[in-house]
């Protein structure tokens, strides 16, 4: 089905939620709203399940308003943060429950009921669980008992809220990939609400990124992390790097080098975002081609360490924290300590106003403010290793 | 050794009380068990059995007594379905919905538990007796409240309106609302929700609240005593009844029907014990 937010504004008192938001959802299209808390994106999805009235603006269901359509019209299945599963009855109940409540002359037999209960539940992995109930499963089951239950009703477009939000790292994957595996096999049309951007970017067609009550920027995964709209946009999708620099007639500058500038930034001081992967580092006692863009003076490294195949670096660097990011075996050939010098380029960096950049983002001050007793910590720490 | 023992026992020792200490505490509670509710109950069917069951038996057996029980059961009939009715009402609405007034609600709900009972019964003397705001309207019509069976049951109304909703509030505010929503968003309608959803999973606050709802309603004496008149055979009430035995220097069924009063409310313990029991049996999902 498709979905049309048209204009849609929600105050809760004096506080503006969603402020005149628009989003077209198309027919089977897999799409995460994206944000930090209060964002508005729960608000936005809670709309849109009928669970809350709009102040104003629309949200349209293939073309039809959604207010005039019947639950039965509607086919919207709702799946709850925290599952709100009917603790007083089994799983099996719990999944029947969607079904034994329709009007007489729309409920099936109690056996078409039992065998499409049974159905589901072998859909989700639980047959084995049917006469347990929610407070004996795990989150995991529990999370796949809330899905099934919702699946009995058909819908055609299916809510989720926070869906793995309380599960651990592993379960969570999993569960994401049977999500999408249910949601190309029904035919669905889903939207979920998630502030884990690995999460959305990883399971949706499009991600809608949401701040402060409205959508910053909706594309494709690899639109939004490639060229994010706004400084806000770009530090909530990954680790954010910021360096200062100044916008001359239609030129960006940092230092004396030259920065790739998108269009409609105006003359005076900006700040160019760059990712941790996209900073290179070099030893200062050893000359070397740079590729991209070569800062001048030098770092002191302040910090590594080795997560497997990854490996991050923090140098200091005009006393901000810079945060590098690459392979261990890039470190291990750099031959970089705490404490050695090093000169960095960008390869890639995104140039925002200052002032939308101090509007939006808190990346100057995560910079600047670090408590020097535990750096020395883990200094130390990093020595030892 | 002995020191070698001394030492290894210690640790256990240093997390609890002293041997002194434990002592005194077990002992206070103890005494204050059996001097404030042990022998208060021992005394009651002690007296009422003190010239042996034939008088006991004989003493309730009396007209005016069995007239007295009759109305007690009478007034916890009624006045406890419409209590438990008004309290999962108001919590309902107080806890799944926000309104104009809801605060207003909540205080209001308050007030018979927190004025004194004689005050109540005192509140609808000035409403409907004599002199009252309906007096007159009402003895024009030849209907009679005050120091008449229905002043009873409105009075006994009154001072039990707010058990049912107090157990219910919290716990209901505590559930919040997803599980309701969760059943509509299935397909539920409000009636199917609040049977199937809401009333299962309140069960045991409202048992509890019903129970001291009747408890209450059995017993009450203060806002009954200013509405009954204390007639005979008509409004007494079995705890005014008891009264008016004992002033009447007969002990012996004063404590009888006391006996009885204590074995309601035994009764209704039980009652609640042995259906918590079964229903843990049942589903494992009790708090």
């Amino acid at each position: 089905m498709e979905i049309a937010v048209k204009n849609l504004t929600k105050r809760f008192e004096q506080l503006t939620v969603l402020d005149r938001v628009n989003l077209k959802i198309q027919d089977k299209e897999f799409i995460g709203l994206l944000g930090p808390s209060g964002s508005g994106k729960t608000t936005l999805l809670r709309i849109l399940a009928g669970l809350e009235l709009a102040d104003d603006g629309a949200v349209e269901i293939d073309g039809r308003a959604s207010n005039t359509l019947s639950l039965d019209e509607r086919r919207v299945g709702f799946v709850f943060q925290h599952y709100a599963l009917f603790n007083h009855m089994t799983v099996f109940q719990n999944v029947a429950f969607g079904l034994q409540v329709k009007p007489r002359q729309a409920r099936k037999s109690n056996a078409a009921i039992a065998q499409r209960v049974r159905e589901l539940l072998g859909l989700v992995r639980l047959q084995a669980f049917e006469d347990r109930f929610p407070t004996q499963l795990s989150g995991g089951q529990r999370q796949r008992v809330a899905l099934a239950r919702t699946l009995a009703i058909e819908p055609k477009v299916l809510l989720l809220d926070e869906p793995f939000g309380a599960l651990d790292a592993k379960v969570r994957v999993e569960l994401r990939r049977s999500l999408r595996e249910i949601h190309d096999t029904a035919g669905l049309t889903t939207v979920f609400v998630t502030h884990d951007q690995d999460e959305a970017l990883d399971l949706a067609d499009r991600v809608a990124i949401m701040n402060r009550g409205i959508i910053e920027q909706v594309g494709t995964p690899v639109e939004v992390y490639d060229a994010p709209k706004s400084p806000f946009v770009f530090d909530f999708l990954g680790h954010t790097n910021s360096f200062d620099c100044v916008v001359r007639s239609g030129k960006a500058y940092l230092g004396e080098n030259q920065l790739v500038l998108d269009e409609g930034i105006r003359d005076g001081p900006a700040v160019a975002f760059v990712r941790p992967h996209d900073v290179l580092l070099a030893r200062a006692d050893r000359v070397q081609m740079h590729t991209g863009i070569r800062l001048r003076g030098s770092a002191l490294v302040r910090f590594v360490s080795a997560l497997g195949q990854r490996a991050v670096a923090e140098v200091l660097y005009e006393r901000r924290l810079i945060e590098v990011e690459m392979t261990r075996e890039t470190l291990q050939a750099l031959g970089l300590q705490v404490g050695s010098k090093c000169t960095i380029s960008l390869r890639h960096a995104r140039v925002y106003a200052r002032q939308e950049v101090e509007e939006q983002t808190r990346v100057a001050e995560r910079a600047a403010a670090r408590p020097r007793k535990r750096r020395r910590f883990r200094d130390r720490l990093s020595t030892l290793r | 050794m002995a020191r070698a023992n001394a030492s290894s026992v210690a640790p256990a020792l240093a997390l609890s009380e002293s041997r002194g200490v434990r002592a005194t505490l077990i002992a206070v509670a103890l005494v204050f068990f059996i001097f404030f509710l042990l022998l208060p109950l021992i005394v009651v069917f002690a007296e009422a059995l003190r010239q042996g069951f034939h008088a006991y038996w004989s003493g309730l057996g009396d007209p005016e007594t069995l007239a007295a029980i009759r109305l007690t059961l009478l007034t916890a009939i009624l006045v406890v379905p419409i209590n438990t009715v008004f309290g999962v009402a108001a919590a309902w609405a107080i806890t799944k919905f926000t309104f104009v007034g809801k605060n207003l609600l909540i205080t209001l709900i308050d007030v018979p538990i927190s004025v004194s009972p004689v005050i109540g019964g005192m509140v609808f003397v000035l409403l409907f007796g004599l002199p009252g705001v309906f007096g007159p309207w009402l003895a024009a019509h030849d209907i009679k409240i005050i120091f008449a069976v229905p002043g009873v049951i409105i009075a006994t109304l009154f001072v039990t309106l707010p058990f049912v909703a107090r157990e219910l509030i919290p716990l209901m505010q505590k559930q919040g609302t997803d599980q309701e929503e969760a059943a509509i968003m299935l397909g539920a309608n409000g009636l199917q929700t609040f049977v199937r959803i809401t009333l299962p999973n309140i069960r045991w606050g409202l048992l509890y609240g019903v129970l001291l709802c009747n408890g209450r309603a059995i017993g009450e004496f203060g806002a009954v005593a200013v509405v009954s008149g204390h007639i005979m055979g008509l409004t007494n009430t079995m705890p005014l009844h008891v009264e008016v035995l004992y002033n009447d220097f007969n002990f012996v069924a004063a404590f009888a029907v006391a006996s009885l009063l204590v074995m309601m409310a035994f009764a209704t313990l039980v009652l609640k014990t042995v259906l918590e029991s079964r229903a843990a049996l049942k589903s494992p999902s009790l708090p």
